[in-house]
């Protein structure tokens, strides 16, 4: 039996995302590969949603773009409607629908969402492809991150949301020691997943605003 | 290609195949409610897998439709999550139409319907819909192969069988709330114990003539000193040597 044609391809390719009280770390690596071939090293896979509201993707790139471009004129629309930005939870729940809204043919894409909520408190949304969705305190998603989970867990997990009596939830941590733990989960990540290098770019998102950087990791 | 999901059986070919391996399946879940004198209880566990990979330890699986209904949810997590939304919406929809609320019976047929026009598509989904309303507590079953049952006692996803044993052999209908919420969540626990893909935190809800509340939610790690304390079986002894 012959092999069928499938409109999907794998690229790889890392996000995490970190919350903390008053700040949210997005980041993820810029290789872009397909099989063992590389096709480009500075690729981003970081996108802004809205003012407060930034997603990254790996998975299948064209469908990233696709569903980048869906979301970017969902959100223009919003904008004329309401004359406003999105907010991170609204932006959250329309992610979910849209994704959910290709069932049946999904976007190949594993997003991590991340941003400030209304009272300017970080936070992340974890997705799978068809749109399942949960806010959690920190995630990862992509080729790394079964390697990346693990220590995240160990460095940063913190009691229940579904515990009753309830316990406290923040990520304790300040912004600056979580890029730095950003920055080392992905060269960790780097020297084991070969979807995962080049270089990191990691974006931060507080009341004054969004900055960017970038890291390089290994190349090869 | 053959993926099993729940018991059921479907064939892919082409790209169905690989758009049938990008889901999450939250399958590998434990879910139970049960109806007794005072109302309803429902409990569930926390996991999430993909395969043998723990995708979240904090999933909510009962949802909470309004204030007088609940949905377990066992299956795909995202048809799970978007069609109990949906139903959400339905219901208040029903309220400001008859100025009432829906009845537990009217609101597990809306999504039973659904799903049944969904049938063969391909879409996960056992669930119960438990609450209270005008005939007092009510509780069906309702699954995505277009099944909806009515019942007193339920329990959903791989772990059931653990679950349903703690269940059958503990169960009477004269419990007072207290009695029924360790009943759950010793049946949870259990579960929890010998199902690989269960597991997290043990959730109870009680569902009674004013509405649900959340009675408890236990991280299983923790329930299991409960359960089963910590005893010295033998105490270290000199060998003597002969």
């Amino acid at each position: 039996m012959g092999s069928r044609w499938s409109p999907y391809d794998n690229n790889g390719g890392t996000c995490v995302a970190i919350a903390g009280s008053d700040y949210c770390v997005i980041a993820a690596d810029t290789r872009m590969s397909t099989g063992y071939s590389i096709l480009t090293r500075d690729y981003s896979k970081i996108c802004k949603l809205a003012d407060k509201a930034v997603m990254a993707s790996s998975g299948f790139q064209a469908d990233v773009r696709a569903l980048q471009k869906n979301l970017a004129a969902k959100h223009l629309t919003y904008q004329h409607q309401h004359n406003k930005q999105m907010s991170c939870p609204a932006m959250a729940h329309l992610l979910s629908n849209t994704l959910y809204y290709k069932r049946f043919f999904p976007y190949y894409s594993f997003n991590v969402l991340g941003g400030l909520d209304n009272e300017g408190k970080g936070c992340v949304y974890t997705y799978d492809a068809v749109g399942s969705y949960e806010r959690v305190g920190y995630s990862t998603q992509g080729s790394g991150s079964s390697l990346i989970m693990p220590v995240l867990d160990n460095q940063l997990k913190s009691p229940s949301p579904l515990l009753l009596p309830a316990k406290d939830a923040v990520t304790p941590l300040s912004e600056s020691d979580a890029v730095d733990l950003v920055k080392d989960v992905f060269a960790s990540a780097t020297e084991r997943d070969i979807y995962t290098g080049d270089a990191v770019e990691i974006v931060v998102i507080n009341a004054g605003g969004i900055r960017r950087e970038s890291i390089d990791l290994r190349k090869d | 290609m053959t993926i099993f999901v729940g018991g059921f059986v479907f064939q892919f070919d082409g790209f169905q195949k690989k758009a049938a391996e990008t889901m999450k399946h939250a399958h590998g879940t434990t879910t139970l409610a049960f109806i007794f004198k005072e109302g309803v209880i429902v409990a569930a566990d926390s996991r999430a897998s993909m395969g043998g990979y723990i995708s979240s330890q904090s999933v909510k699986k009962i949802i909470e439709i309004n204030p007088y209904m609940l949905g377990t949810m066992a299956g795909g997590a995202a048809d799970c999550q978007f069609w109990h939304r949906n139903l959400g919406i339905k219901c208040r929809l029903h309220e400001l139409a008859n100025k009432r609320r829906i009845s537990v019976t009217g609101a597990s047929k809306l999504l039973a319907n659904i799903l049944y026009s969904y049938r063969g598509m391909g879409l996960s989904i056992g669930t119960m819909i438990a609450g209270w309303d005008e005939t007092g507590p009510g509780l069906y079953y309702v699954d995505s192969e277009g099944g909806r049952l009515k019942g007193k006692r339920f329990s959903v996803g791989s772990g059931s069988p653990y679950a349903y044993g703690v269940l059958d052999d503990g169960y009477r209908f004269d419990m007072s709330v207290e009695e029924a919420a360790e009943l759950a969540r010793r049946a949870i626990y259990h579960a929890t114990f010998r199902d690989g893909a269960s597991g997290g935190v043990a959730s109870v809800y009680y569902v009674g003539p004013d509405g649900w509340k959340k009675l408890s939610g236990d991280d299983v790690g923790e329930l299991h000193y409960k359960y089963y304390p910590a005893v010295v079986e033998q105490e270290m002894a000199e060998v003597t040597i002969a």
